[in-house]
């Protein structure tokens, strides 16, 4: 019987059980969020609520040149809503850890990295859904774009690289945090980070130290290409410093979490 | 060696930081057989069972399951062994019986909805099958779970502490599980905290204490180191137990409970 098993293990490659196993991990993750959907609706509550307010009270009193305010802030709230997003990944994965079915599944014959790939995957398919309600809002409110379809892309492209960078941070707490309040707490300081940049105010306007911070921190050169590509208005070299604090992120993000992955594995 | 039992242990030391927890675990458990690992609260017990599990790693000495090396061959391991950890690990959201084909997808087995369906029969959860186990009660959990690890018969199953927050007759459902692996030549590895339940179901008792394994037998074989604790213990609880579940009714447990009954009285016995 011991022989069987290990000839049908011997069958099919590593790489295939990781893509196989990850698969049946990540249809269960999606059920969850199909099964708890207000998951995703809070997830974009809170920005569209930033949206609303921000457009309708504060905006008046905000010059962006140009713009219209609310095709000025989108690129500023899309990111929060990732960043609150993902606070739901770490919770989904605090929640496995917590409850034992983690230690299951780390004790059975299956890919070990498929159990976090899966909660990554459901954690990008999320966001998106939460980001593109996000975007209905905004063009019910007036968000007019004249982007074409490749700029779209790469808008996607951003806000995907964006997702995985936060999502595979939001893995450390998840498997770290030994309490709920721990878990979402993290995000907070993510969410905030958008009010010191250009997401809301251009950043000219800001006192000396603030004004360097606001330039010099990944939101700015991300929302500022976001909001160049909605425009058509050419990327300059600020495409770049965004998606190096994309990938650089990411990277980094993935290294620490697989770091931290290992070391709960004793 | 290897062929003849299904867990070896030999001199197996864990600490974390200062605390010693192992302090060198030597421990066979011959195939087919269930082994109690009794032992206090903190006594390692879990420890053992995680090592075992590949969940971690030892500090030092050595341990094969089904003749694999636990750090060497973790992966040949995993395919060996079903794990039943402390608490019942099943997944809230979804219904008892997605829960039973995600751990047959996750093993890779044909069929899956049968393989969900027989084992949802075998252990009375088809009416609960499609509720989400939020819902169950901690004896539909466990037995669900248990359920779980037998998926892909495994041929060694851990137990760690399994009817610890158990109401009776949940436990009495659970240690009828077990003795139905035994019966189809399981190897059984069991941490509990109560005497009564190595004494049910055990065929050998290991007490773990202090890091070390203090006494390895039968049960017959430690009556005669340790006669006076055993009986003491015999004599108590099953009375208790008859009690309230002769004054609970329930039709399963009142014919256990009169088993039990039976059982404690030829047990508490002069001898």
């Amino acid at each position: 019987m011991t022989t069987t098993r290990l000839e049908h293990a011997g069958h099919v490659g590593h790489a295939g059980h990781v893509a196989g196993d990850t698969t049946v991990l990540l249809k269960r993750s999606l059920r969850h969020i199909l099964r708890s959907p207000d998951t995703i609706i809070t997830t974009a509550i809170t920005p569209i609520a930033m949206l609303l307010l921000f457009v309708y009270v504060f905006g008046s009193a905000i010059r962006v040149g140009g713009d219209s305010y609310v095709d000025y802030l989108l690129p500023g709230i899309l990111l929060i809503t990732v960043a609150s997003g993902i606070a739901y990944t770490a919770f989904r994965l605090f929640t496995d850890v917590s409850s034992g079915i983690f230690e299951r599944f780390q004790s059975m014959p299956i890919a070990r990295s498929a159990v976090l790939w899966g909660h990554v995957i459901t954690s990008l398919v999320a966001n998106l859904v939460s980001l593109a309600l996000v975007v209905l809002v905004a063009l019910a409110m007036g968000f007019r774009s004249g982007a074409g379809v490749l700029a779209w892309l790469a808008v996607l492209g951003i806000l995907v690289l964006f997702t995985l960078a936060l999502t595979w941070l939001a893995v450390i707490p998840g498997l770290t945090a030994t309490s709920v309040d721990g878990v979402s707490g993290f995000s907070y300081p993510l969410i905030f980070l958008p009010f010191i940049s250009s997401a809301f105010v251009p950043t000219e306007g800001m006192p000396g130290p603030v004004r360097w911070f606001a330039e010099h921190q990944p939101v700015t050169s991300i929302v500022d290409t976001i909001r160049n590509l909605f425009a058509g208005q050419p990327l300059g070299t600020g495409v770049w410093v965004a998606l190096a604090w994309c990938v650089g992120l990411l990277v980094l993000a993935y290294a620490l979490a697989m770091r931290t992955y290992r070391r709960k594995l004793g | 060696m290897t062929t003849s039992h299904a867990i070896e242990i030999a001199g197996l030391t864990k600490s974390y930081g200062d605390q010693v927890v192992l302090r060198g675990v030597d421990l066979a458990v011959p195939r087919g057989t269930v082994l109690a690992l009794l032992g206090s609260n903190g006594a390692g017990k879990t420890t053992v069972v995680r090592i075992l599990s590949t969940l971690l790693r030892a500090d030092g000495g050595s341990a094969t399951v089904d003749g694999f090396d636990v750090a060497a061959e973790a992966a040949r391991v995993r395919e060996s062994i079903s794990l039943t950890g402390q608490f019942a690990a099943v997944d809230e959201i979804l219904t008892g019986r997605e829960n039973l084909v995600l751990v047959a997808q996750l093993r890779r087995l044909e069929h899956p909805q049968r393989i969900a369906d027989e084992l949802l029969e075998r252990f009375a959860l088809s009416d609960a099958a499609g509720r989400r186990t939020a819902t169950y009660s901690g004896g539909m959990r466990r037995r669900l779970d248990i359920a779980m690890s037998l998926i892909g018969d495994p041929p060694v199953l851990f137990l760690d502490e399994p009817t610890t927050g158990l109401d009776p007759q949940s436990r009495n459902e659970v240690w009828q599980t077990v003795r139905e692996l035994a019966g189809h030549g399981t190897t059984v590895l069991l941490t509990t905290q109560y005497l009564e339940e190595a004494e049910q179901l055990a065929d050998r008792i290991a007490i773990l204490h202090e890091g070390r394994i203090i006494a390895e037998g039968t049960l017959a074989e430690l009556r005669q180191l340790f006669p006076p604790t055993v009986v003491e213990y015999v004599e108590k609880q099953p009375t208790l137990e008859e009690v309230f579940l002769a004054i609970v009714g329930h039709d399963d447990a009142g014919h256990t409970a009169a088993r039990n009954a039976e059982h404690a009285v030829t047990q508490g016995e002069p001898r």
